[in-house]
């Protein structure tokens, strides 16, 4: 079928297009070029709106096993949106920590068409891909969690080489069906099984005698040397301490240009000034992070009301428990591989920390020069539920409302922040790059995220709107591959989106000392670890998109 | 005549998955690595293949539309069982939301103990290759671990090594409350267990004043459930020296009312214990598909594996819709029973509707308006199940050509006829 947008004003970064009146057109799922013949089926009147290519969440917690717990951990708040069936959706609960269909549902809603799970255990990427293989209409992709497992770091105190490293890492992208590498806490969950509570850049976990620094050099050395186009993402050390933006900016000097990618940043930049001992980090980080080319960032914005944090920083959310709220929270040790942490948070604008976090995020997206190199998140549910996406971008994207809302926090917190003082309003071009063509760059999402011809046709349709939050809640169509999928806000569609995932080339003799430590020290047998390709496809709904490795 | 390596079990729970199974057409012989739990279960002979309606054998489509028959005009069908795979719990969990049913798993009123804790207060809990390699000190509350899990020891305690300990040998088991029913939890160098014995009913008060002494408060009596409360200040001490002390309990185990309390304290009482060391729970199940059926009603609704879809969207009750209840109370008006895997579990005796999709080789006392066999995961399908430890899904593996349909395809297919007419 022939499809034509007409007349929309088009943001497409990717394309170079910057709010330039434009037809697009669709078929089989792409879009292609202004056909010779136009035998158009099917015509939506776009004049007067906004179209943009679909969102994509680079870093959003939507499968694995900690998410399944927070959901459990919290019937009380699913009680609060109880979200009915219809004839073409499913029932399921919304608000902090989603059913998967809801979660589908909602992101679609807001005009997102993919979402990435940053923190899949190696281990416990079964259930990361199950569930994600429930959340309809969005594509999905995981980063696989390494840096805390014994087996790496043994290689690290063996002094294996480089390329030992290498194969281990590509091996276990393989293995769990990832497209990036992540690594949370470096060695610190490691280290928390051996009664450590806390872990600097420099600090050696006692047991293996490496630091979080080495770690983070030979992983993200790995990355790079295979080709993948995410750079290491990492979760650095000391989340939520103050004084953790001085481990942050030695966390940048200390990878040596290397790519990386500083996850939900908001959490690593704080200082200890003013008399509560808790400042704003914001100025400093975002000044390493412009001069830094070799840094991407996303923010990890805080926004006030219910959520809950899960997170695979065992020892911090350990650390972190006395703030949960409700009072309840689960630590878990897992399979000589990882751990997990899940506290519920309620952060409150009139609590002191919690505001100026606000600010904290705030300042961030704004004092970070390059649209290129700094993603909108709320590391959902971590910061907030994903469903606030659109009071942030206002928040970003107007002035007045920003300072008419930081007016009413916390007043110690309103003196510690520069907010006030800061112009910068995002346009919709910075908001696309943002959340569109930025994110598949990073990800290196061939064909997404954009809207010249061959591109797939993940497709979102605003009304213009003084107030964006209105805008960006209610999208007028969304389009995935091409088919459309949501009309004024609604589902009225839905379909499988696919798995993106990443192929490094690997020396297969690195499953010969593999099999011995399985054999030895794990509780499966090797060939029981590995997800296969049937895992995700054999029900019929999921499939498997490869992406080019850097050349 | 074929030979299978490396086999997952989805029956022991505890993820045993070096099974050699030996395939003789639809004959399966566990030649290696067997145990009084699995092997019976790989064993168990194909009964019927055939589904029936009131006793007589017809076509699978039959047994489908008849199904979707009695499930049309119903208000609040029960789900019961709920013992299958992943796919399985995926089918079951589409089709209830279809149909506005309740969905209870055969085990919950058990792992409510867990879930009641879990939902109140939360808890610390480790893995099985945790325990395997880390383990110094287990404490296993209320449980006769071998009889749950017979290979439990010899995999994950009596280990040839463990990466950070020097001799497994010296790993320290206590029991409390119960005491164990065999030797594997003497280890190869002879030691046995420190066994605490109590009645089962006496466990939540001698459990609160273990927490007590390792919380350092004073304890006035001598003695609590027959125990000298000397003996508990010794296994404080224990657990408090421990480098990664394990606890572990099987919340059925706990057959008194409020066990949820046991687990609680249990749990507060391993929190407490990690202001100065390390410590972990281990909650035992894993059987009759209950974590996966809580996993996947989790990651659907959002609640574990007790809910109603009867108001549209679910509703989660951990007392109010229990099949037994809701049979009981006359709140159903159909039920469909779902087991997979055990051919013992068969539904409770009934006037309603009754739909049983079952392991081929059920027999009923009373027999269903419509049974269809099932083939088992990990045996005639390949599937997903989860252990004990609730992080691992191990990867089921299709043993035989059986011809007996999955759990999902006739859920799915019950659920498409429904949608027909």
């Amino acid at each position: 079928m022939l499809i034509k947008l007409t007349g929309g004003r088009v943001y497409d970064p990717a394309g170079g297009v910057d709010g330039v009146i434009k037809d697009i057109y669709i078929k089989d799922g792409r879009i292609i070029d202004k056909p010779a013949e136009a035998n158009i089926e099917k015509e939506y009147d776009c004049r007067g709106k906004v179209v943009m290519s679909g969102a994509i969440d680079m870093h959003t917690h939507i499968g694995g096993g900690k998410g399944n717990i927070a959901r459990t951990l919290l019937p009380e708040d699913h009680r609060q949106d109880p979200v009915a069936r219809t004839d073409i959706t499913r029932s399921g609960c919304g608000h902090a920590m989603p059913s998967t269909y809801v979660t589908g549902y909602r992101y679609a809603e807001m005009g997102y068409t993919a979402g990435f799970e940053p923190a899949v255990l190696p281990i416990n990427a079964r259930q990361a891909h199950m569930e994600m293989a429930d959340i309809p209409i969005l594509d999905k992709g995981g980063y696989v969690m390494l840096g805390s497992d014994d087996y790496f770091l043994r290689m690290l105190t063996a002094k294996k080489d480089q390329k030992a490293i290498n194969d281990y890492v590509a091996w276990t992208i393989h293995s769990a069906k990832a497209i990036g590498v992540k690594v949370v806490n470096p060695g610190g969950i490691n280290a928390f099984k051996f009664n450590q509570r806390k872990l600097d850049l420099d600090e050696q976990n006692s047991h293996y005698g490496v630091t979080p620094r080495e770690i983070l050099r030979v992983l993200a050395t790995a990355v790079k040397e295979l080709g993948i186009s995410h750079p290491l993402h990492v979760h650095g050390c000391n989340l939520g301490v103050p004084g953790n933006m001085q481990t942050t900016l030695d966390t940048i000097q200390g990878i040596g240009g290397l790519p990386m990618h500083l996850t939900h940043i908001q959490f690593h930049s704080y200082g200890t000034e003013g008399d509560l001992k808790f400042s704003s980090g914001a100025a400093q980080i975002a000044e390493a992070v412009n001069r830094n080319k070799n840094i991407t960032i996303d923010v990890g914005q805080v926004l006030f009301g219910q959520t809950v944090t899960a997170s695979g920083d065992s020892m911090r959310q350990h650390a972190n428990h006395k703030y949960a709220s409700p009072n309840k929270w689960v630590v878990m040790d897992i399979e000589c591989d990882a751990g997990c942490g899940v506290v519920p948070f309620k952060y409150k604008d009139q609590n002191f920390v919690n505001a100026l976090q606000w600010a904290i995020g705030l300042e961030t997206f704004l004092l970070v020069d390059d649209p290129w190199r700094i993603f909108l998140t709320t590391d959902h549910p971590n910061g907030a539920p994903f469903t606030s996406y659109p009071h942030l971008i206002r928040l970003l994207m107007d002035r007045t409302f920003r300072n008419d809302v930081l007016a009413t926090i916390h007043p110690e917190a309103q003196k510690m922040t520069t907010l006030a003082s800061i112009t910068r309003e995002y346009s919709l071009q910075e908001i696309a790059i943002m959340t569109r063509a930025g994110a598949a760059k990073l990800i290196g999402l061939k064909d997404r995220g954009g809207l010249t011809a061959g591109y797939c046709a993940d497709i979102t349709v605003y009304t213009d709107n003084a107030n964006c939050q209105a805008m960006f809640e209610k999208p007028d169509y969304v389009f995935k591959d091409g088919e459309l999928v949501v009309v004024d806000g609604k589902v009225v569609h839905t379909l499988w989106g696919t798995t993106h995932v990443v192929r490094p080339d690997f020396d297969p003799s690195v499953e010969k000392d593999l099999k011995s430590y399985f054999d030895r020290y794990l509780t499966m047998k090797l060939g029981n670890f590995k997800i296969s390709d049937d895992e995700i496809t054999e029900d019929g709904r999921g499939s498997l998109t490869v992406h080019p490795l850097r050349a | 005549m074929t030979v299978i390596i490396e086999v997952p079990s989805p029956f022991c729970g505890v993820g045993t998955d070096d099974l050699t199974i030996q395939v003789d057409g639809v004959t399966l012989k566990v030649t290696e690595n067997g145990c009084a739990v699995n092997t019976p279960a790989f064993e168990q002979a194909i009964g019927d293949t055939s589904p029936r309606i009131a006793g007589k054998a017809v076509s699978l489509q039959e047994a489908v539309s008849k199904a979707a028959s009695y499930l049309k005009d119903t208000k609040q069908p029960v789900i019961g069982g709920c013992a299958t795979d992943v796919n399985g719990m995926r089918a079951l969990l589409s089709l209830a939301d279809r149909c506005g049913a309740v969905v209870d798993n055969m085990n919950f009123t058990a792992a409510r103990n867990n879930f009641l804790a879990l939902q109140d207060s939360g808890w610390m809990n480790t893995t099985l290759a945790e325990v395997k390699n880390r383990c110094d000190l287990l404490l296993v509350v209320g449980t006769d671990l071998e009889s749950f899990a017979p290979r439990f020891f010899e995999r994950y305690l009596w280990v040839q090594e463990a990466m950070f300990l020097d001799d497994t040998n010296q790993r320290e088991v206590i029991y409390l409350g119960k005491a164990p029913s065999g030797i594997a939890s003497t280890s190869p160098a002879g030691q046995q267990p420190k066994v605490v014995t109590c009645d089962n009913e006496s466990l939540p008060e001698v459990v609160a004043v273990l927490r007590a002494l390792v919380k350092g408060q004073p304890i006035r009596a001598e003695q609590v459930g027959g125990i000298a409360v000397s003996e508990l200040q010794a296994i404080a001490d224990k657990l408090k020296a421990a480098k990664y002390g394990v606890v572990t309990w099987a919340a059925g185990a706990l057959g008194y009312t409020q066990g949820e309390l046991t687990v609680q304290v249990l749990s507060e009482m391993i929190k407490d214990i990690n202001r100065t060391t390390r410590c972990s729970g281990l909650p035992l199940a894993g059987k009759d598909g209950d974590q996966t059926a809580n996993q996947a009603c989790g990651w659907t609704t959002g609640y574990p594996a007790r809910v109603r879809f009867a108001r549209g969207y679910p509703e989660y009750d951990p007392y109010l819709y229990d099949t037994n209840l809701m049979l009981a109370n006359g709140e159903a008006d159909a039920l469909v029973w779902v087991n997979a895997f055990n051919t013992k579990a068969v539904p409770p005796v009934s006037d309603l509707p009754t739909i049983v999709i079952g392991r081929s080789g059920m027999t009923f006392t009373q027999e269903p308006d419509v049974f269809i066999p099932v083939g088992t995961p990990g045996i005639d399908h390949a599937g997903h199940a989860y252990r004990t430890d609730n992080v691992v899904a191990i990867r089921l593996k299709k043993l035989r050509e059986s011809g007996l349909p999955s759990t999902a395809e006739v859920l799915s297919a019950i659920e498409h006829a429904l949608k027909e007419t």
